[in-house]
This record gives structure tokens, sequence and C-alpha cells, in this order.
């Protein structure tokens, strides 16, 4: 039932920015900035993490990214984290297991299959910058992709 | 067997219920400190009205022997609102009587029986200080392989010892949880801390029915008995973060061991004297970039408003040790800090992105120089996390240099003792692994993978070589090393050879479970091997081994035999005489 509502909301929200910035997207698109996980951070620190110039920069715009999918929560999830490396262990799952510095959560413009691990994804999205919980698990993020899509490499 | 099973399908007909049980916490046998807060609670399967239930303890009305009548729930309730039975609940109960409880629960057709043993204590201490090392997984063969590795061999004989080698006496301890012969760092370093055994997952707490993980019947930690009996100071000092399971175990109450924003909270409120490790993430306000937190508390601030004096890197760490605020708190890493292997060594992993972070040595060395100038003495906990968190993924190199670094830091801790002998020190493993050195591997020998392994006499000595005697060998990847395997594991490649661009991943999950990362596969030699654990696991597993725990100092003569984990407990506290309030 809760799955239901979160989907009409993910969707509503999808569409709502789709059509605002439909116009936009299509003449960017040849032009969408890379980003890498190396690119995130300025600096990383014990007392914080400071986002590098480039994401301050593209903050709000439609950037593509290359990494691996994490094993997502459950397989209806709405957003699946991008990581680095192939995760050898599945934080959501494990006790033992906790996320990587530099994290990007990808949400969907719409559903997609999930991806074997193992397999080089390109994402592109609306980058999100800023401390943010999913509603639907509570998890935290500090960069996410909005309305995005992906290709396998 | 099979007449067993009929039965038990039989008894699940009759009642209509599917393994669900009457249950008393503290389960059967439970060992109790005396005069130590708990929570007492009785889990009936049925729904029974609050009459209908009668609780007797030692023959007696349970009211009249604990001071206090429980809490009733009519209908307590699990996930989706399921009824499961009523239940009767008595926080902080404490028994100021030493002795034998039988306590019986009868409702309608159920009843329950238990036991438990409420133990004293010695009046006075036996010891001034205890240094409790914990080697997270520390196994027999990463001890016999950080003094190959560390000491070498030759003749058969090892040219040196470990400081662990020369600590006077023994026990073998068993580590199993209370629903499963295995185990966890949560519920393992609970049973050390508390005396009470618990399921995997928990801290300080025994595993209830219901879903909340903060509502679990608790029992009482060591930090808390320190702080209710004592003025010693205490000491945390890890390589994982400090939220996680092990340093919890000493302050926290959670049946989830990943509620770590609480856990950072749960070691606030006993306010550790010095706290030292990673795990700054769940320090930080939630706006915070790297902060794992869900809501605005800046544990940053909240510890320096409470008076501690803050160090983030070694550099800090040094200069904060010569200042006098008496409260110290240590935040290396955001996570889990570096391995050894790494930080010292290869600069791998996220050297990088963390490049001055103390070691463990350095760490203990500041814990003992802060903590000593308490004169009502201290407890000390020193946990070797990378031992543990490197054989997961069956990176033994890894686990090994940590071991060695280990051990180390126990060196700094028998030094401490020549002049501080009224000091007792434990060197333990909360678990073991299935971990196991069978020979060498030679890179001069010809063929592939198997043609490289020495077995037997073809094994020869490894030519780890330590010109600077550090302690370490000062490569990693001499032409002959050790081998060791783990008795389980997921699909993975097999190298043989250390992993020198980083930490090893194994495993990576698929829909249909984990396979080999496929990131090893053309490394020289590299050959698979499926694994023989189910396919839900991502990588090597805890195995159910007895823990070798060794010990020193006044009160170790305690430790002999066999032993259960919770036994520890009882020990520590008669060393400490917890059952005497000395403030």
């Amino acid at each position: 039932m809760t799955g239901t509502i979160i989907n009409r909301r993910s969707c509503l929200a999808g569409l709502s920015a789709a059509g605002l910035s439909l116009t936009a997207i299509r003449p960017a698109a040849a032009a969408t900035s890379e980003i890498t996980f190396d690119d995130l951070y300025a600096s990383f620190g014990v007392l914080g993490l400071e986002f590098s110039d480039k994401v301050k920069t593209l903050t709000g715009q439609t950037v593509a990214m290359s990494g691996f999918m994490a094993p997502p929560l459950k397989a209806e999830a709405q957003f699946f984290v991008l990581t680095e490396i192939p995760m050898a262990l599945c934080p959501f799952c494990s006790s033992d297991a906790d996320w990587p510095d530099n994290i990007m959560v990808v949400y969907l413009r719409r559903r997609q299959t999930f991806t074997q691990p193992n397999q080089t994804i390109r994402v592109t999205g609306r980058l999100e910058r800023g401390s943010w919980i999913d509603p639907d698990t509570g998890f935290v993020s500090q960069l996410r992709l909005r309305e995005a899509g992906y290709e396998t490499a | 067997m099979r007449r067993l099973i009929l039965a038990l399908a039989a008894t699940t007909a009759l009642t209509g219920a599917a393994f669900a049980e009457t249950s008393i916490i503290p389960l059967d046998r439970a060992t109790i400190l005396v005069g130590s807060p708990f929570d007492f609670k009785v889990e009936l399967d049925g729904v029974h009205a609050q009459d209908a239930i009668a609780i007797s303890v030692n023959g007696k009305p349970y009211a009249e022997v604990f001071g206090k009548a429980a809490e009733y729930v009519a209908e307590e309730k699990g996930k989706e609102d399921k009824v499961l039975g009523s239940a009767l609940i008595l926080r902080d109960l404490a028994l100021a009587t030493p002795g034998t409880y039988a306590v019986e629960v009868k409702a309608g057709d159920e009843s329950k029986a238990v036991t438990w043993e409420v133990y004293g204590t010695s009046a006075v201490p036996k010891a001034k200080n205890i240094i409790f090392f914990l080697g997270d997984g520390l196994s027999v063969s990463h001890r016999t392989a950080a003094r190959i590795m560390s000491r070498g061999m030759h003749d058969g004989k090892a040219n040196g010892r470990l400081a662990m080698d020369d600590l006077d006496r023994m026990a073998f301890i068993g580590t199993s949880s209370t629903h499963s012969i295995a185990t966890d760092s949560a519920n393992t370093m609970s049973a050390y801390m508390t005396g009470h055994k618990s399921r995997v997952n928990a801290i300080g707490v025994y595993a209830d029915r219901t879903p909340d993980s903060q509502d679990d019947p608790k029992v009482e930690t060591l930090a808390e008995a320190l702080r209710r009996t004592t003025t010693k100071s205490l000491g945390i000092v890890a390589k994982s973060e400090l939220e996680d399971a092990t340093p919890a175990a000493l302050a926290s109450h959670t049946r989830n061991r990943n509620d770590k924003a609480d856990i950072v909270e749960m070691l606030f409120d006993v306010k550790p004297d010095v706290l030292l490790g990673g795990g700054s993430a769940y320090f930080l306000k939630a706006d915070v970039p790297g902060s794992k937190r869900k809501d605005d508390k800046d544990f940053i601030q909240i510890f320096q408003d409470a008076g501690y004096k803050l160090a983030t890197s070694a550099s800090e760490l040094k200069a904060a040790a010569g200042n006098n605020t008496g409260k110290l708190l240590g935040l290396f890493h955001t996570g889990n800090m570096d391995y050894e292997l790494d930080r010292d060594f290869l600069k791998k992993g996220t050297v990088e992105k963390f490049p001055d972070q103390p070691g463990l040595v350095d760490m203990t060395r500041t814990a003992l120089d802060e903590l000593s100038k308490n004169p009502e003495g201290f407890f000390l906990m020193v946990e070797g996390s990378n031992i543990d968190k490197a054989s997961h993924p069956l990176d033994w190199d890894r686990a090994v240099m940590d071991t060695i670094e280990f051990d180390k830091a126990i060196a700094v801790a028998l030094e401490f003792t020549r002049t501080h002998p009224d000091t007792l020190i434990v060197v333990t493993g909360d678990h073991t692994h299935g971990v196991s050195i069978v020979g060498t591997w030679d890179d001069e020998k010809d063929g592939d993978l198997r043609d490289k392994l020495g077995v037997y006499d073809d094994a020869g000595f490894p030519n780890y070589v330590d010109a600077n005697d550090d302690g370490y060998p000062d490569q990693i990847n001499p032409t002959r090393r050790l081998a060791m395997f783990s008795s389980n594991f997921p699909d993975y490649y097999e190298t043989g050879y250390p992993k020198m661009d980083g930490p090893f991943e194994p495993a990576v999950k698929t829909d249909d479970g984990y396979v080999a990362n496929e990131a090893y596969k053309d490394a020289p030699n590299a050959v698979l091997r499926v694994g023989n654990l189910p396919r839900s696991s991502d990588t090597g597993v805890h195995s159910v081994d007895d823990v070798v725990l060794q010990s020193t100092g006044p009160g170790s003569e305690a430790f002999k035999g066999y032993m259960e984990q919770s036994d520890v407990y009882k020990i520590l506290a008669d060393v400490f005489a917890f059952g005497t309030v000395q403030k």
C-alpha cells in the first residue's frame, strides 16, 4: 500500500520535472557535463567533506556519471546507489558493512531493470546537492541524480 | 530425531502457534551481577488477563521479591500489528542479594521456569586497572601467521615471540549466541561486557519478540557498572567506527547494532574519558556532507561542550595528549580506519583521503598516558578491529598485518604493567574465522597456482625480511609467502598473492546472489574457486570455533579451562569489585 503511494508520488514528481525541463533537456543533451567520483568532493575530512566547485557549479543541471549499481534495497526500490567500484558488501543487507563516503544516489525517471553489479553503467540525471533523507527508506544522501535514466556501457 | 519432530508437530498443531513459546528474560542459567540494573520480561504465547498470570520467585509472589510490580501489556504487537501474546515488563530491576533465583510463570495452559544465579564479587578490587584487548575475529591462525611473518622461523623454531605469547594464563572461550551456535561481534562483545549472552546483532539487551530495536530488555554494561560503583576512568580505543559493535558494547543497548546514530549518543551518556577511533560520520549533524546522521545533533560540538579535547589526526592526537582537560575524543576517519598494511606501507584504501591516521599503538599509548592520571585506576578497551574486517573478504595479508599491530599495542600495555603491576591484562577475540595456514606460495615454483602451493616439506619457510626491525615485514610480497585459506568462502578468484592495489573484494552481488568479482579474473595465476557458502553470503563468515583468551596480572588466575563468554565478565566484575559501591 505504502509502495503504491510512493510510486505515484515519485511518478508525479518525475512528470512535473519532465514537463518543466522538456525543452531544456533536449538541446542540452549533447552538452551534458560528465562528472566522475573523483570530481565530487574537494576535500575529505573527519569533520566533513567539502563539495567540489564542479559539483557546486553543476548543481541543478543535467550531468552524466559512470559507475556501478550497488545492490538495491529491494527490487522495487525507486532509487539505487551508484558506487565507484562494485560493492563487495551489501550495506543494505549486511550488518558488517557501511557505505563509502563518495556515493551518488540515483532516482530513476521511470522504472528500469536493475543491472548486474559487475557491469559499468552511465547514468544521466539532474544533479541535486545537500543532505536529504529518503522518506520511504530513511536513507541519507548528500548527492543525488534526479529524473535519471541509465544505459549499460 | 524423527520422533522429536513428530512430537513438535503435534504440539504445534495443538496450540496452533508456530514455534512460539513462553519466554522469561533473563534466560535460563543467566548470571547476574548483584545490584546491577536489568529488565525483566515475560513473553506469553497467548493473550491472558493480568490476573490470570502467576509469577513466582523462589516460591513467593514475584513483586514481593522484586520489590515492585511489572507493567502488563495485554497484547504485544508484531509486524503488521500481528498479536504476539500478552507480556509483563519490569524495567530497572536490581537484586541486592546473591543466590539462586527460580522464576516460574503460569498463565492458562502455558508455563515456563528458569533459574538465575545472582553473584557477588570480592569486597575490594584485586587490580587497580584492567586493559582489555579485543582482537576482532582473532583466531589461532592469525597469531601463528603474525609470529612467523613478524619474527621469522628457522629450523622449526620461531625466531622470536609475540607480546601476546608471554601472557601467563589462558582459557578457551565459547562464543555462541542465545539463538544460534553462530555469532557476531555484537552479541559476543556484549557477553564480555555485560555477563549476559544475547542474540546476533544485539548489544546490551536480550532480544525480545517486538520489532522495535530499542525496547528490548536491557542489562547493565561494563561502562555503566564502572560509573555506578567506582570513580575509575574509562577508555575506548578502536580502529573501527567507534559506534561499531565492539566499542558500542561497552555502553549501548540495542537489538540492532546498525542503530549507529543512537549508539553515539549512548557512548556519550557514559562519558568515556578517552574515546579514540573512526566513525566521525555518525558524529556529524545531518546537513554536513559526509554525515550519516538523520538529525541535527552535532556530537562533535556536544562532546566539546562537555569538556572534551578533540583530535582528528595523528599530529593532533600527539598535541592533545599533553593537555590536561582529562577528556579526549579522537576521531580519525569518517568510517573505519585503514588497515595497517595500507596506512604504513601500500598507501591504498582511503589513506590518500585520510593521510594522517594514528595507528593502534599510538592510540593505546596515548590512552594509557591519559587514563593513568586517575589515581583510582581505569578500564581500557583496545580493539584490533581490522583483523576481522580483513578476514571477511579473505584478505589475509591485511588481517595478519593488523594482528601484528594489535600485538604491538599489547607490548605497550605490558611495558605499562612494569611500572603499574596492579593491572590486569586480558587478550582475547570475540569470535573466530575459519582461517588456516597450510603452507607457502612460492613464485619460483613452475606451473599454475596449485603447482606454486608448497605443502608439507615443500612449504619450507617464507622469506619475509624485516631489515629495519620494526616488527613488520619490509615487503608483504616476497617470493615465498604464507598460504592461508578460509574454510568457507563465496565464489572468488584465488590469486595466491597479496592484494597490492587495495583491500580484496572477493565477490559482488547479482540477482542470483554473490559471484566472483571479475576485477581479479585476469590477475596472474588467478583461479576461480566456486563458493561453498550460501549464495547470499557476500564474504567469509565467522566460525563457531572457540576463542583463545590469555591474561596476565592480578585476577588472571581465574581464567582457566573452558568458559562461556559471559563468564569473563564475572571475572572482570570480581577484579573491580563491582558488587560493592566504592564511591
